[in-house]
């Protein structure tokens, strides 16, 4: 790696996601800081599988970050992200077309010219899969198997050095000795299940060892038509997710809050104004709002190209734009939410001592309305998230998603797509991108039921 | 009863001139007609003389909302906003931009829209609410707490993997139908297992899960209590009485998404090249034909909010607490 000058680009998302980054990071530490707001999340975190989920979901995260930096090095006009460089190889190592995960050759025939001049029609050898073997019919497995077993070692001690710094900590920090540490960890006595989080982020590790070790000589997942790596693409797929998911809620959360406590607070021709504007936005199709708006954007675009600059700034402002449009066809639910909870809390005795005393109607909002519908805000964003990683994969399909330069779920299953009636199946960028994007999903959905179980007050009493 | 109906359609008036607004400004103020002739007409240096033909041919050369050209009352109607939005109202859609009349269009395309979205409705209501029952019948045993985990992993899978998986193994490995096409008549039946089957099983997820927490909240209300106390059965507690009960929330959720089973299901009917008004959507979309998207924008916003005033009515129908004056 040449180290030249490195010239820093930001993208209006990359832009967006570290400013919601720190208002996290603000959130987490106020958190800490008031008992009440803690208590809830630590029921959170002693779930079992609220644990595990979170883990999985920072290990998503993690990569949406990385990919999140983006700059240009010395004298290359090409914008790559902090991503890219870690990948290296990963995402320069592009063969012809089509070849199955761990292949060795192209997946179809081509004309391939002897040593000797005379033409025959065969199955090429990859330029980068498995280039290193002699012999790849015979050597392949017994290679593989060799990495894998390394990889499995490398992890195993990784993993037992940091369980070892683990116990270390939680002994020094509950002044036990490590003995009766590990016995507690292990029997789940202690307050958060820390076996479960040993477990997850051995899987973790042990599934990144074994990508470090095989995709360097592999496609572990193959490549796709122009012979990219099927892996990279579903990695770098993550911050797409992530951004339409993270993104779409804060744009649509400051109208559904206002407007929502508003109507329920001030009621009259406020409320008659809002539920006008919501039952109208409602009731207009979500995918057909989305669709007709994209379709405008596209008109824009191409009409108004000097405004976009290169491909990536476009394909960014149409990333954008989607989460601005998904944000204001999904504020209606959690308005019409809030609405009613405002409703009923401005009839509880503190509100209308709060309003006999003179106290301003701006003050009362953020003191006594606004802390008291939190939990619902909350539990709404986490909820909303799979719902759109899902809807990002539809509605690429449909046309109306993101750029299809931008690498996404979406974009990856819709190219794909057109290959199913190939014989044999082109399979592997359609699992690829499915089960990426399951695993998401289903981190955020186990995650989201365990913050709706320990946030929500009336499934408490229940309990 | 009457009164309270045309009350609610009189509110609905409002609604719609809201939807008409909002669509009127997004298709012709965010680009004009001439942005639009240029996109369609393709090339980059088109001549002002073929957008002037463009927009003449498709009625868009008038002015926006005030003609001050004309006299009388053609000041307003003869504008694009009259033409072209205000005549929705009438069910009035015009021709789509490439001529074909929009109207006969949607009445020929939506039976078999209908023909696949309501059987995935009835069938997918029947399975989940069974579903649910079972599993508010088992509740906090082991089969419950299976089924909740296994719900939320088939409410993790994208509804792009029911399809395609469900293609690739009922048509491509067993042959047991068609993989994708439509057919009039009986012979449409074959056509239609598959995209029902298939819809049917991408909504067990949420739809088992939602029936469940229903179902759960009655449950724990008095009254079931007292009919068990009284010695009744659970199954007959949970068929005569939670059931009965449950069906108040149950309908808010169906009612209002009947109207709007005519206009089917975008990524389904793509899939399964059905003829329907979802895969009319999906084409003029990627034709960019903005008369025909409008439309449906339009005709989307009519069929929901008359499910909203069924959802109303129903409430009445079954639950005699619920009064319309």
């Amino acid at each position: 790696m040449t180290m030249g000058t490195i010239q820093f680009a930001f993208l209006w998302t990359d832009i967006l996601i570290f400013i919601l980054v720190a208002a996290i990071a603000v959130f987490v530490i106020y958190t800490i800081k008031h008992k009440h707001l803690r208590d809830p999340w630590k029921r959170v975190f002693q779930r079992r599988l609220g644990m595990a989920a979170f883990l999985v979901l920072m290990a998503y995260v993690c990569v949406g970050l990385l990919d999140s930096v983006h700059y240009k090095k010395g004298d290359n006009p090409e914008i790559i992200s902090l991503f890219d460089d870690l990948v290296g190889g990963l995402r320069t190592r592009e063969e012809k077309s089509y070849s199955a995960p761990f292949a060795t050759h192209l997946f179809a025939k081509e004309m391939m010219e002897r040593a000797d001049g005379s033409r025959v029609r065969g199955y090429p050898r990859l330029q980068y899969g498995g280039a290193h073997l002699q012999d790849p019919h015979k050597d392949k497995w017994a290679d593989i198997t060799q990495r894998v077993l390394q990889a499995v070692l490398l992890a195993l001690i990784a993993w037992l050095l940091f369980s070892a710094l683990m116990i270390l900590w939680l002994a020094r920090r509950k002044q036990q000795t490590w003995r009766s540490m590990l016995s507690s960890v292990w029997h789940g006595k202690e307050s958060l299940p820390w076996k479960v989080v040993l477990v997850t982020l051995g899987l973790l590790i042990l599934f990144m060892a074994l990508l470090l070790q095989l995709s360097t000589h592999y496609h572990v997942l193959g490549t796709d038509k122009v012979g990219q790596d099927v892996l990279y693409q579903s990695l770098k797929s993550i911050r797409t997710g992530l951004v339409i998911g993270t993104l779409t809620t804060l744009f649509m959360l400051p109208f559904a809050i206002a407007l929502g406590i508003m109507a329920g607070y001030f009621r009259g021709w406020v409320d008659d104004v809002i539920q006008y504007l919501y039952t109208t936005l409602n009731s207009i199709p979500g995918v057909l709002l989305i669709a007709a708006a994209v379709l405008m954007l596209q008109v824009y675009m191409s009409n108004h190209p000097d405004q976009f600059g290169d491909v990536i700034s476009r394909a960014d402002a149409r990333l954008l734009f989607l989460c601005l449009i998904l944000g204001v066809t999904s504020w209606t639910g959690l308005c019409r939410l809030l609405r009613g909870e405002a409703m009923k809390i401005s009839q509880v005795e503190y509100i209308q001592a709060a309003n006999a005393f003179g106290v301003g109607h701006l003050r009362v909002i953020s003191r006594h309305i606004l802390p008291n519908v939190m939990h619902i805000v909350l539990i709404a964003v986490v909820l909303d998230f799979s719902g759109l990683v899902l809807a990002e994969a539809v509605l690429s399909y449909v046309g109306v998603g993101v750029d299809p330069t931008t690498n996404s779920w979406g974009n990856m299953i819709n190219s794909a797509r057109l290959e199913m009636a190939r014989e044999p199946m082109v399979w592997w960028s359609l699992i690829a991108a499915f089960s990426f994007m399951f695993m998401l999903v289903l981190a955020a959905n186990l995650f989201s039921d365990a913050v709706r179980d320990a946030f929500d007050p009336r499934l408490q009493r229940q309990q | 009863m009457m009164a309270y109906i045309i009350r609610r359609v009189l509110y609905a008036i409002p609604i719609l001139i809201g939807v008409n607004l909002i669509t009127f400004v997004l298709f012709f103020f965010v680009n004009t007609p001439d942005d639009m002739a240029r996109m369609h007409l393709g090339e980059k240096r088109v001549t002002q003389e073929a957008v002037e033909k463009w927009k003449e041919e498709r009625g868009y050369d008038r002015p926006m909302i005030y003609n001050n050209e004309a006299d009388g009352i053609k000041t307003l109607t003869d504008t694009i906003f009259f033409d072209k939005s205000v005549k929705l109202f009438a069910f009035d859609f015009g021709q789509s931009d490439d001529g074909r009349n929009i109207a006969h269009d949607i009445s020929q395309r939506m039976w078999p829209s209908l023909a696949i979205a309501l059987p995935t409705l009835l069938v997918g209501l029947l399975v989940n609410i069974t579903l649910a029952m079972l599993l508010a019948f088992f509740r906090a045993t082991y089969i419950d707490i299976t089924g909740v985990v296994l719900g939320v992993v088939l409410m993790s899978i994208s509804s792009l993997f029911y399809i395609i998986g469900g293609q690739f193994l009922m048509s491509k490995l067993w042959h047991l139908m068609p993989i994708s096409g439509y057919d009039t008549g009986i012979d449409a039946f074959k056509f239609l297992i598959l995209p029902v089957i298939i819809g049917v099983i991408g909504g067990i997820g949420s739809g088992t899960r939602w029936y469940r927490t229903i179902f759960l909240e009655e449950i724990n209300k008095d009254y079931v209590r007292t009919s068990r106390a009284k010695g009744l059965s659970e199954l007959k507690v949970l068929f005569k009485h939670v059931l009965k009960n449950a069906m108040i929330p149950i309908l808010t959720g169906v009612v209002v998404v009947i109207p709007l089973l005519f206009i089917g299901s975008l990524v389904t009917e793509a899939f399964f090249a059905i003829p329907g008004l979802g895969s009319y959507t999906i084409d003029a979309i990627n034709h960019q034909d903005f008369s025909i998207v409008r439309a449906m924008v339009f005709l989307g916003s009519v069929l929901y909010i008359i499910g909203l005033i069924m959802t109303d009515i129903s409430y009445t129908l079954v639950d005699p607490r619920i009064r319309l004056e």
